[in-house]
């Protein structure tokens, strides 16, 4: 227990852990505070403002229908040739209606905390994954650069204990930092919603919904920050994990997806890791091989393949075991030069 | 008196498929008694650093036994830990922590009392520089600290790899005296250094490894006399009579090698007798000296790894006890 909580205050205290979570608080500030700006309550007056608008543009536009078809009777009465400028029958067939006027184009946008709020969950566990990689390689990374993990070691010559309390004391903190920066979070848009926005229709199953995607969002940030650790570890350096992330981001982003088109791969996208994040905040998603029709034919229904969060779970969670035992068991056997 | 470590047998080799394979510990052993200041010298790359890592659990062995406090390590690291402080190589801390600071989070790990933390910065003279960041810091403060974190568990083995490097010379000084104190108050204290003169003056046994062996080993005196070779330097009144001189002294078995101004003299027992032999023969003395031999000599013999003039001495290049010209040393290293 005392090394639990003495790696707890060590992490605490590392300048990168307070300087990144600084900068996370002041990112997610900015974004609370533009769209606080961007949004505005739709008043009965604002609503009105708007339906008046779409009524005058209306108006404005069946004026210059007839100025048209006016001018074209003219220019066809000089025998000049109308169809190409006004088109058939001076176009009479094309006379403005209301509804083409909506009065929703002339709203200003109003944040809807019912619709949008899942999207700014996804946008808050990027965020918080960001830090979550930072601080999860650099806690252990610098601790083997350093030379501190070898002075754990002489303390605590039991190197799983070791390796496993400090990846337990990330887990920790992050788990802190995203359960309390989520509730801000929440509590934040919840206010946008209820003063600058709206907040209808929010029922308890939709807070059930923004608590299940919340405790994805944890999942992810948490498995993002166990695989940092684990490879900074691997490599005994920050350098590795931040290597692998670019190196797995350019190789699955942008390789896999120009070989997998040049090669002509079905779905080639089931191999890109974006595809599998994207199916765990949005429930599933959707690849379509537009390929399998050939719509000179005629109508096709091009064919599909859906990618589950589950199967983003799998994915994930046997690509954070593979990656965490390995940082594990080479700890176990490597020595500590 | 009882064996506070006990090093038998030792082996660490690593295998390279580029470079071949390399025994950095070659059947190593070391006996260090409770109570003592032990020394521990070698040339670099000699495998001093590898038998305290192997010793401390960072480095896994090939081979042989090692016991500190009489259990066998490294199955019983976990338990006698709390009694071993030490220092390997330069120690590195976190910059931007202040003293204070690591000591305390070494303290928490190790379940040492927070009061402890005072106590050790006083004792290694940081008090006043704790709560400033270790960036900040001297080469020479950095090693106090490293100093005060391996005192912090209070142990009764401390190991300390060359613990008076970057020190001012009253901080070499105050570590001697520490390192007697800590001796003398029944703590076990193991030195690596370099600094011989130091050792020499510090330890009252020594051990000396060159290319992963024991080459020599026992108290201090024992050791310096094993190779002391009766050296005796003579100069002669007339500087003219010193070729007689040393044909005199040759025919009487004496070992002589002859220098512009004086000779010298090896494998003499009894100085007087070089006096009565040359005063036979109407050749006076002027200065008959015994030659002292010091450990950093003793050292660079044994190991042969004195510096020769024209010649640059790599590493690896070291005496290996037990193989056909030692004296003259061999070459070990990657594919011996």
């Amino acid at each position: 227990m005392s090394l639990y909580v003495t790696e707890l205050r060590r992490l605490a205290k590392r300048r990168l852990t307070r300087v990144m979570l600084v900068l996370l608080v002041l990112g997610l500030t900015g974004i609370v505070t533009a769209f606080t700006f961007s949004s505005h309550k739709l008043s009965p007056a604002v609503i009105a403002q708007a339906q008046a608008e779409s009524d005058a543009n209306f108006r404005d536009a069946v004026k210059s229908w007839e100025r048209s078809i006016v001018e074209c009777d003219a220019a066809k009465a000089r025998g000049e040739q109308t169809e190409d400028r006004y088109g058939p029958n001076c176009g009479r067939d094309w006379q403005p209606t209301a509804d083409m006027f909506d009065p929703k184009w002339n709203l200003p946008y109003q944040f809807d905390f019912r619709g949008e709020f899942g999207i700014f969950i996804a946008v808050f566990a990027g965020a918080v994954a960001l830090f979550a990689f930072l601080i999860g390689a650099s806690f252990v990374g610098a601790e083997w650069s350093s030379g501190g993990m070898m002075n754990l070691l002489l303390w605590r010559p039991k190197r799983l204990t070791v390796l496993g309390t400090k990846l337990a004391a990330v887990l920790t903190i992050l788990t802190g930092v995203t359960v309390v920066l989520g509730a801000l979070w929440t509590l934040a848009f919840w206010l946008i919603g209820t003063y600058r926005g709206t907040t209808a229709k929010v029922t308890s199953g939709v807070w059930q919904s923004a608590g299940i995607s919340g405790l994805r969002a944890l999942g992810l940030i948490l498995a993002v920050g166990a695989v940092a650790f684990a490879l900074a570890s691997l490599g005994r350096h920050t350098a590795m994990a931040l290597g692998v992330a670019v190196g797995v981001g350019v190789v699955s982003e942008i390789g896999i997806r120009v070989a997998t088109t040049i090669a002509g791969v079905r779905f080639g996208d089931r191999w890109v890791l974006s595809t599998y994040a994207l199916a765990w905040f949005q429930k599933q998603w959707k690849l379509v091989d537009y390929r399998s029709c050939d719509f000179s034919q005629g109508e096709c229904t091009p064919k599909e393949m859906l990618v589950t969060w589950q199967d983003s779970a799998l994915v994930f969670g046997i690509g954070t075991a593979v990656v965490v035992v390995a940082a594990f068991w080479m700890m176990r056997r490597r020595d500590v030069t | 008196m009882s064996a506070v470590l006990e090093i038998e047998g030792l082996r660490k080799t690593y295998k390279s498929r580029r470079r071949g394979v390399r025994n950095a510990l070659d059947g190593f052993d070391m006996r260090v008694e409770a109570g003592q200041v032990h020394g521990f010298l070698g040339p670099n790359g000699s495998g001093k650093t590898t038998t305290l890592r192997t010793l401390l659990g960072l480095i896994q062995p090939d081979g042989g036994r090692m016991a500190i406090l009489g259990q066998e390590v490294p199955a019983a690291l976990p338990t006698v830990a709390g009694q071993v402080g030490a220092i390997v190589e330069s120690p590195q801390f976190f910059p931007h922590f202040s003293a204070r600071d690591t000591l305390s989070l070494l303290a928490g790990a190790g379940d040492v009392p927070a009061v402890r933390v005072d106590e050790v910065l006083e004792l290694v003279g940081l008090r006043d520089r704790a709560d400033e960041r270790v960036k900040t810091y001297s080469l020479g403060m950095k090693q106090r600290l490293a100093v005060a974190s391996a005192l912090l568990k209070n142990p009764k083995l401390l190991i300390l790899d060359e613990p008076a490097n970057g020190l001012d010379p009253g901080g070499i000084r105050e570590m001697r005296t520490l390192m007697r104190t800590l001796a003398e108050s029944g703590m076990t204290v193991v030195l690596s250094s370099h600094i011989l003169g130091e050792i020499q003056l510090i330890c009252d046994e020594v051990t000396i490894i060159s290319l992963g062996r024991r080459v020599a080993a026992g108290p201090v005196e024992q050791v310096l006399a094993q190779h002391s070779h009766g050296g005796v330097r003579v100069r002669l009144d007339a500087a003219e009579d010193l070729a007689a001189a040393a044909e005199l002294l040759g025919r009487a078995g004496v070992a002589v090698t002859r220098h512009p101004d004086h000779l010298m003299l090896a494998g003499v027992d009894k100085p007087a007798t070089v006096s009565r032999l040359l005063a036979e023969q109407h050749l006076y003395v002027s200065e008959l000296a015994p030659v002292a031999v010091d450990l950093e000599s003793v050292f660079l013999e044994i190991t042969a790894t004195a510096p020769v003039p024209g010649q640059h001495r790599q590493v690896d290049q070291s005496a290996k006890i037990g193989e056909p010209g030692h004296a003259g040393g061999t070459t070990g290293g990657w594919g011996a």
